[in-house]
């Protein structure tokens, strides 16, 4: 990838970040930690490898997307309103009545968003679902998922890793955000699911482990799931949970909880940093 | 009356009746194939017909995944393992975003028998009925079973229907202009001291405790209620008014399903007498079907009991 186009795309991560952190600050409330983690994935993925079509969101080869974590949705939301599924300012409605911006992923009323979200574990097996019938429409479109590495502490997980691999479904990609916290602790400490790589290969999965702030990497990671060889791609996503604002990263208090006036000030001014310094 | 099948077995004929010539229509299947016989429709379509494995919540969630991609998928399994082990699949992935899957719960109440408590489902009503957006069938014989499976299969949105292991007298089938409808019981007599309000397998039990009833000069109106949700508020208001008394039976806990259903309709539209026959509140035991039914109090006698009992509390 060309090094303007990295830095275009890192662009978009920033403001997906800021943009979704001051829908939290509005709404006073929301995940900031498992979202600025994936702020990245999602801005290579819906402005530069996801087949879809703003215009036509229902379109029926699009490929579809599945935020198994849904609590992490004002991240998904950010990125597409970017990419003009709806409208910017439609932001500011995020968790409020009056709102289609719900908190946690909805189908029916997000354009641009293909399954409902929030409970976690279920993502996988509906991707599988998706997947699955594509392959019996002969369709090629690709379903991705994105799981926490917390969240795959749920034996659904791998029941539906299980037939994923089984069945061969080579158009569904996988994609863990191991940014190593959940809401009580590091995952290590409440309930190790690691080794991630080798539970996924032994359930007849391909697994890419890659940056998961690296565009290139990223980038990389997502071509090689996609390359038909009729099995399933874990990618396996190193991220900093909170990543790109000093006083968030790492911090397990931001999987769901507050910043204080001072941190949220810290932390615009760091991500209008990286914005300036990203356009100039 | 036309003869003797389970509710299953017709269940299974109705799959490949109406879901083989339909495209759209998938069966997901979790073990059971010969129990829920979806085996049937799998061996005539087995490009439409996938073995998910004993992983019922996978089976469930992969469902809304096809019926969002505008497929019409039906999930089997126990009514245990598909209203209680994938309840929060049920409510998250399917009944909250409307998708269009179809679950099925077999071998539901105290009638598996032998197969004791664990087996004995007396909850998936109640589970189900909780849930919005949510339609529940549950036919009481082969005859309507197989209505109740093509109503299934050209409704658009979430449905649960439970069927069950023993084989039942058909009793629909000779009702004049019998037409099923989500949402609209059946009148199968007209009755003035008492309306009797069945579901499952217990319709055939209330309609011999009617019989009884008559003997004892007490005219009952029976009702056959195969949707518990929505529940068919208009006839059963109807009945209170023109009865003045009502008796509800299920192969299910009290709590919760039907007799909770119609009490709710009763409580809020027109309060008459309301005795409800079902299991009360207590677990199963292993043993010969109906001798456990019998153990349980759900057997036409306790239906006539409740009767002269609803009757008495009037005014």
């Amino acid at each position: 990838m060309e090094e303007s186009r990295i830095k275009e795309l890192e662009l978009q991560a920033a403001k997906i970040r800021k943009t979704l952190l001051q829908a939290i600050r509005t709404a006073n409330s929301g995940h900031i930690g498992g979202s600025f983690s994936i702020a990245d994935l999602l801005s290579v993925l819906y402005f530069e490898k996801m087949n879809i079509d703003p215009e036509n969101p229902k379109m029926e080869d699009r490929d579809r997307f599945i935020l198994s974590k849904g609590h992490c949705c004002p991240a998904v939301y950010a990125a597409l309103a970017y990419r003009g599924f709806f409208p910017v300012e439609d932001m500011s409605g995020f968790r409020s009545l009056g709102s289609y911006l719900s908190g946690h992923m909805e189908m029916n009323h997000i354009p641009g968003v293909d399954m409902s979200t929030g409970s976690l574990g279920q993502g996988l097996s509906v991707g599988a679902g998706m997947a699955l019938s594509a392959k019996c429409d002969k369709k090629s479109y690709r379903v991705f998922v994105v799981t926490g590495d917390g969240e795959i502490e749920e034996g659904q997980i791998w029941e539906a890793a299980m037939a994923a691999g089984n069945f061969g479904l080579d158009n569904l990609i996988c994609l863990v955000d191991n940014n190593k916290l959940q809401i009580d602790g590091s995952c290590e400490e409440i309930m190790s699911p690691y080794p991630i790589d080798e539970k996924f290969a032994a359930f007849k999965w391909n697994v890419v482990k890659c940056n998961g702030h690296d565009i290139q990497a990223l980038s990389d990671a997502v071509d090689k799931a996609s390359e038909p060889n009729g099995k399933p791609t874990a990618i396996i996503l190193d991220t900093v949970k909170g990543k790109g604002v000093s006083v968030f990263e790492n911090q397990i208090r931001f999987h769901g909880g507050r910043p204080s006036a001072y941190e949220y000030e810290i932390a615009f001014k760091e991500l209008d940093a990286q914005i300036t310094g990203l356009e100039a | 009356m036309g003869g003797k099948i389970s509710t299953r077995a017709a269940y299974g004929e109705a799959l490949l009746e109406y879901g083989a010539p339909n495209e759209k229509v998938y069966a997901l299947e979790a073990d059971l194939a010969e129990c829920t016989m979806s085996g049937k429709f799998g061996h005539a379509c087995p490009e439409r017909f996938f073995e998910i494995g004993i992983a019922e919540a996978n089976m469930i969630a992969m469902g809304a995944g096809f019926a969002a991609n505008g497929k019409i998928p039906v999930c089997h399994s126990f009514g245990l393992f598909t209203a209680g082990r994938g309840y929060d699949q049920i409510r998250n992935s399917i009944a909250y975003p409307k998708l269009n899957v179809k679950i099925v719960g077999t071998n539901v109440g105290l009638t598996v028998g032998e197969d004791g408590p664990t087996h004995q489902c007396i909850e998936d009503l109640a589970l189900m009925r909780v849930v919005p957006n949510m339609v529940i069938l549950s036919p009481c014989d082969g005859f309507e079973t197989k209505a109740a499976v093509k109503a299934m299969l050209e409704y658009e949105g979430p449905v649960f229907m439970r069927t069950g292991r023993p084989v039942v007298e058909t009793v629909t089938d000779s009702v004049p202009d019998y037409k099923f409808e989500i949402g609209k019981g059946v009148v199968l007599a007209e009755g003035t001291d008492v309306t009797l309000i069945a579901t499952g397998l217990m319709v055939q039990e209330t309609l011999k405790a009617a019989e009884l009833l008559k003997k004892d000069g007490i005219s009952a109106r029976m009702i056959d209620m195969h949707t518990i949700k929505p529940i068919d508020r208009e006839l059963i208001v109807k009945a209170a008014k023109e009865t003045g008394a009502i008796v509800t039976a299920e192969e299910h806990n009290i709590i919760g399903g039907l007799g909770s259903a119609v009490s709710e309709v009763i409580c809020g539209e027109y309060l008459v007498p309301v005795e409800r026959v079902g299991v009360e509140d207590k677990f199963g035991h292993s043993g010969d079907a109906w001798k456990v039914m019998e153990m349980y109090g759900l057997t036409l006698e306790n239906i006539v009991h409740k009767a002269k009992k609803a009757i008495a509390r009037k005014n």
